[in-house]
């Protein structure tokens, strides 16, 4: 389990990507998932609440952008499926929103801010069991930190962040926290 | 100390609110191939039943099963209840048997309250209706659906019209309804309006006619035939011509005004087949809302290590698993 950490105020500590570089990895990205799906067909984006999903809708913004047709978009809430959900109080639920057009034989590209010991991601691969079957998943993270508890691996990441354990990374978006930054604290 | 949900007057505006919004979560399941969560896993759950429930039993029992939990009914008919055994002794083998929460309907007053604290067991106590005491869950299910209906609740005015001196559902409403900002009017004979009830802080009356018009809901309840030792009115044809909802009354209340029932009706007496069926009508929802807002109730009090209700402060922020920090807000 990686340590506890508490929520903070203001963003102290080393701004490792500013709003341009948060920018300019995510266009990346999108660029990634088209040329690996090779076009948009079939491709849908699940975000994992909450910031993951907002990334989720920037990254369909760019894809929409440059091949000129929108891209399915949803959420995925993972909190019932955590392995940690008996070791806390319960925990408030996120919308979990999938498209009308479902995921059966999708490729689904999950999307998530931080990925750290791979918990939360095994936790959407079982949530995503209960809705359908999708022909393919990938994953995308804006920052990658390593330290992983399982063996997941990113296919599309932002930025690989070598961190120590003691660190933390905060990552900001200017849909929920006003300004977008990744920070090391 | 666990939690129980034993009154809708124990839950804080922020507890509700809790409840609503997970519920809203709840009843998305409805719409997926798979209608089941795992987060009840390895819990189980005993629905305990002194008095003949079809609706609320099955309810529990479903939002139970969805949220995967082992379900264990037992029911007072024809079980060792009937041949003398006390709640206490029942109490004290369901703990044995290792249940995490009993859900308990009772023709008692307070049982649900003893059961929790009478040290008997160490299960969640969910009450399922306690004698003409309290029914927290379907007051519940009533916010949840008026709130899908009519959006918040502040200052929205809700009549409650009927044999308000039996019901468990009228008293839990009234405290909930209040808690959410709703301003309640309770409407009924007044041999059949409870002592003490200028203690609840709502409004009452007499006359159904003088309420309806300014309703934004109209809530009406059976009359407890069951419950009755005395003639609280003179006649059937008498009660429903002064206090049951017909279409001509129908006529009289706004255009979003919705009409709900907890249930079982008694068409023809407090309301009649043409209302109970038209649009205005949510008894059927109210139903759908039920499964989902059990759901909810038993997640928050048994999904993590301690319940999310009743005075603990929900924790929302700490770390989500993936090394970022989080500052949650309530969704």
């Amino acid at each position: 389990m990686p340590p506890t950490q508490e929520s903070d105020v203001q963003p102290e500590g080393r701004t490792v990507l500013d709003a341009r570089d948060i920018d300019r990895a995510l266009t990346r990205i999108s660029h990634e998932i088209l040329e690996r799906n090779k076009g948009s067909h079939d491709l849908v984006l699940l975000g994992i609440p909450s910031r993951g999903v907002h990334l989720a809708q920037r990254i369909a913004a760019r894809i929409a952008e440059v091949e000129g047709t929108g891209i399915p978009v949803g959420a995925l809430d993972i909190t019932m499926y955590r392995d940690d959900l008996r070791l806390r109080p319960a925990r408030t639920l996120s919308p979990t929103d999938i498209p009308a057009a479902g995921i059966d034989d999708k490729i689904v590209v999950l999307v998530d801010d931080v990925l750290y010991s791979g918990r939360t991601i095994r936790a959407a691969l079982d949530a995503m069991n209960d809705i359908g079957r999708p022909q393919a998943v990938r994953l995308a993270v804006l920052v990658d930190r390593g330290h992983r508890d399982l063996p997941i691996r990113a296919d599309f990441v932002g930025k690989n962040l070598p961190t120590s354990t003691s660190e933390k990374v905060a990552v900001r978006l200017s849909e929920y926290d006003g300004s977008d930054s990744v920070t090391i604290l | 100390m666990k939690g129980h949900l034993l009154s809708a007057g124990d839950l804080s505006r922020d507890d509700a609110e809790l409840i609503l919004t997970t519920a809203e979560e709840m009843r998305s399941l409805a719409d997926r191939p798979i209608k089941k969560l795992p987060a009840l896993r390895g819990r189980t759950v005993v629905n305990l039943f002194f008095e003949d429930s079809t609706r609320t039993r099955m309810s529990f029992e479903a939002a139970a099963k969805r949220l995967s939990a082992d379900v264990i009914n037992f029911s007072a008919k024809g079980s060792s209840v009937s041949k003398g055994e006390s709640l206490k002794d029942t109490a004290m083998t369901l703990e044995a048997m290792g249940a995490d929460a009993v859900v308990v309907r009772h023709w008692a007053s307070g049982a649900a309250y003893n059961l929790a604290h009478a040290g008997w067991s160490r299960s969640t106590v969910v009450n399922a209706g306690d004698g003409t005491h309290e029914h927290p869950t379907q007051a519940l299910l009533d916010a949840f659906t008026m709130v899908r209906h009519l959006g918040p609740l502040d200052g929205r005015r809700v009549a409650i019209v009927g044999d308000v001196l039996h019901s468990r559902v009228a008293r839990s409403n009234a405290l909930l309804l209040q808690t959410l900002g709703a301003e309640v009017t309770l409407v009924a004979p007044p041999t059949l309006l409870p002592y003490g009830v200028e203690t609840w802080g709502v409004e009452t009356g007499y006359d159904i006619d003088a309420v309806l018009p300014k309703a934004d809901v109209v809530m009406m309840l059976r009359v407890q035939r069951e419950r009755m030792t005395d003639s609280y009115f003179p006649s059937t044809r008498e009660y429903s011509r002064r206090y049951g909802l017909d279409a001509r009354r129908m006529g009289a209340l706004q255009d979003h005004t919705i009409v709900m029932h907890p249930g079982p009706m008694v068409r023809g007496m407090e309301i009649t087949a043409d209302v109970a069926d038209s649009d205005r009508s949510v008894i059927v929802e109210q139903v759908t809302n039920g499964v989902a807002v059990r759901m909810a109730v038993l997640y928050l009090l048994l999904g993590g290590s301690e319940p999310a209700l009743g005075g603990a402060e929900n924790v929302q922020s700490g770390t989500d698993g993936t090394g970022t920090t989080t500052e949650e807000t309530n969704a």
